[in-house]
């Protein structure tokens, strides 16, 4: 089976055109600058609707972990480490830890320090992923 | 205002067989249970004016009605977010009872979970729908974050990582439920208990969630009876009293990854809890037993410390010796929960919260059957609770 692909629409969309240029872009409002993901038409904290967004570093670090090995993930090969990231922003985002041997799993930690990279799936979408810095 | 409390009450439960393949229709195992779940009443389906269920359900209130016979429905309702709709279904039912928007409703859920649509597998579907759930489920399910196991064990890392808490603490809730199912003849591991060596030996699904800390997949299907009190008191049952009916959703709330907010947690049982409290009177000291939903183990020790029977972090210590078994502190999951009887998305442990205010459960606790059982709906999501009352 092929990878599960992503709901997208309008409020969304910003976020993976960023992504397909290997930018981490996280809406932030224009009419108070607060920070906001997952992403939503609205800010939260000022209820307004005029919404942009920044550029996020791509550091940060390991809030919470699992391994999965069962049962299958579409488009995974198993077990995979899914990895809970604080950003340097102060947000989280969930995403696969890649190129982690079976021998390393055991390393991964909380509080462990990730950076984010891009992994091009096709012309229509790129995933985010992460590496141990 | 008045009040919920008292209002309405439990008048007759129902179930089919548990098993891991029914061999009839998701339809035909939900009339089933609300045909002995009226036989068990003494009421008939002519009698039924209201019906209720999950959103989850695939067998709609009106196809319900017509392989019943019903002459009419005056009130029918679904609740969102899966499992977290158990109790709240039988808030919708005690609602329209208690306003005389209906006189017996009856709250249904039948499945076959494991013959056919397997929750316990990476769903697409939920990814795929379209609606808000499905856009949420963006940020999670194309990473490959897309089982119910590998939702709760991010949380349940991180709650280890927060208070020392051991997936030994973990295999504690399996031990209780199994040592209580294998005394119940209707639970799929009957006569089956196992040792906390055998839960640290079962294989990893999600580390840090082993195959033991996991519920079943089960075929099969439950239906609860609900009128009002003073109705309840002339049918063939004791009444089990509704005291409390109470549904919850947090801060930044997810369906199953609200990892966003400060305190990632379950704090939408904290909101339930507290408005059982309200709604009874009463308080977590007294209540002799729970009966709290089950389907991976660490989200019972999270559901202790939202609902007040202990403070954060110290649901370790409180399990611990045999403290949610029989005889122990505070008895859980009496008829073996979902990791023991059957995963039927929380309405079993409806029926044996039912069970022990009428005295009927294979495992009984005593004061249960004069006094309280608190209940509570799915966990992770958007959820639900009772307190049922003799």
């Amino acid at each position: 089976m092929s990878l599960t692909r992503p709901m997208v629409n309008r409020d969304s969309q910003f976020f993976w055109d960023g992504t397909a240029v290997g930018e981490l872009r996280i809406q932030s409002c224009n009419a108070c600058a607060s920070l906001r993901f997952p992403p939503g038409p609205t800010c939260p904290d000022c209820g307004a609707f005029d919404r942009g967004h920044v550029v996020a570093s791509g550091r940060g670090t390991v809030f919470s972990y699992v391994v999965h090995r069962h049962p299958p993930v579409p488009g995974k090969e198993l077990p995979i480490v899914l990895v809970l990231v604080e950003l340097e922003e102060g947000l989280r985002m969930l995403g696969e830890l890649v190129d982690v041997p079976d021998d390393e799993i055991a390393d991964v930690e909380v509080g462990m320090a990730v950076q984010v990279d891009f992994n091009r799936i096709d012309d229509d979408l790129t995933l985010p992923i992460w590496r141990r810095a | 205002m008045g009040s919920l409390g008292g209002q309405a009450a439990i008048a007759g439960i129902g179930a089919t067989e548990f098993s891991k393949a029914s061999g009839r229709s998701e339809l035909q195992l939900s009339v089933e249970a609300i045909q002995h779940a009226l036989a068990d009443a003494g009421l008939s389906a002519s009698d039924v004016d209201g019906l209720t269920t999950f959103t989850m359900d695939t067998s709609s209130e009106i196809a319900v009605a017509r392989e019943l016979g019903l002459p009419e429905l005056r009130f029918f309702s679904r609740i969102n977010f899966g499992g977290g709709a158990a109790c709240a279904t039988v808030q919708q039912a005690a609602m329209a009872v208690a306003t005389g928007v209906a006189d017996v409703v009856v709250a249904y859920r039948g499945f076959n979970e494991r013959s056919e649509s397997r929750f316990g597998q990476f769903s697409v579907a939920a990814a795929t729908q379209v609606n808000t759930n499905g856009l949420d489920n963006a940020w999670s399910y194309p990473f490959g974050l897309g089982t119910p196991a590998a939702t709760v064990a991010m949380q349940a890392r991180r709650y280890m990582h927060e208070y020392g808490a051991t997936s030994a603490d973990f295999g504690a809730v399996a031990v209780a439920d199994r040592r209580h199912a294998a005394t119940n003849p209707n639970a799929f591991f009957y006569e089956k208990p196992i040792t906390i060596e055998d839960h640290q030996s079962s294989r990893m699904i999600v580390d840090p969630l082993h195959l033991l800390d996991c519920c079943q997949e089960s075929d099969g299907a439950q239906a609860i009876v609900v009128v009002s009190a003073e109705r309840a008191r002339d049918l063939r049952q004791k009444p089990a009293v509704i005291s409390a009916a109470a549904q919850g959703s947090g801060a930044d709330q997810f369906v199953m990854t609200s990892y966003y907010r400060d305190d990632i947690g379950i704090p939408e049982m904290g909101v339930v809890g507290r408005e059982l409290w309200r709604q009874s009177g009463l308080s977590p000291d007294d209540m002799p037993m729970a009966i709290l939903y089950d389907h991976f183990t660490p989200y019972v020790l999270m559901q202790l410390e939202e609902l007040g029977f202990c403070g954060r972090g110290e649901a370790p210590g409180f399990i611990a010796d045999g403290g949610i078994e029989v005889g122990g502190r505070l008895p859980l999951n009496t008829h073996g929960g979902q990791l023991g009887e059957a995963y039927i998305h929380g309405m079993n442990g409806i029926a044996e919260g039912v069970r022990q205010i009428r005295g009927t459960s294979v495992n009984p606790v005593e004061a249960a059957a004069s006094s309280h059982v608190l209940v509570t709906a799915g966990t992770g999501v958007p959820t639900s609770g009772l307190i049922l009352s003799a």
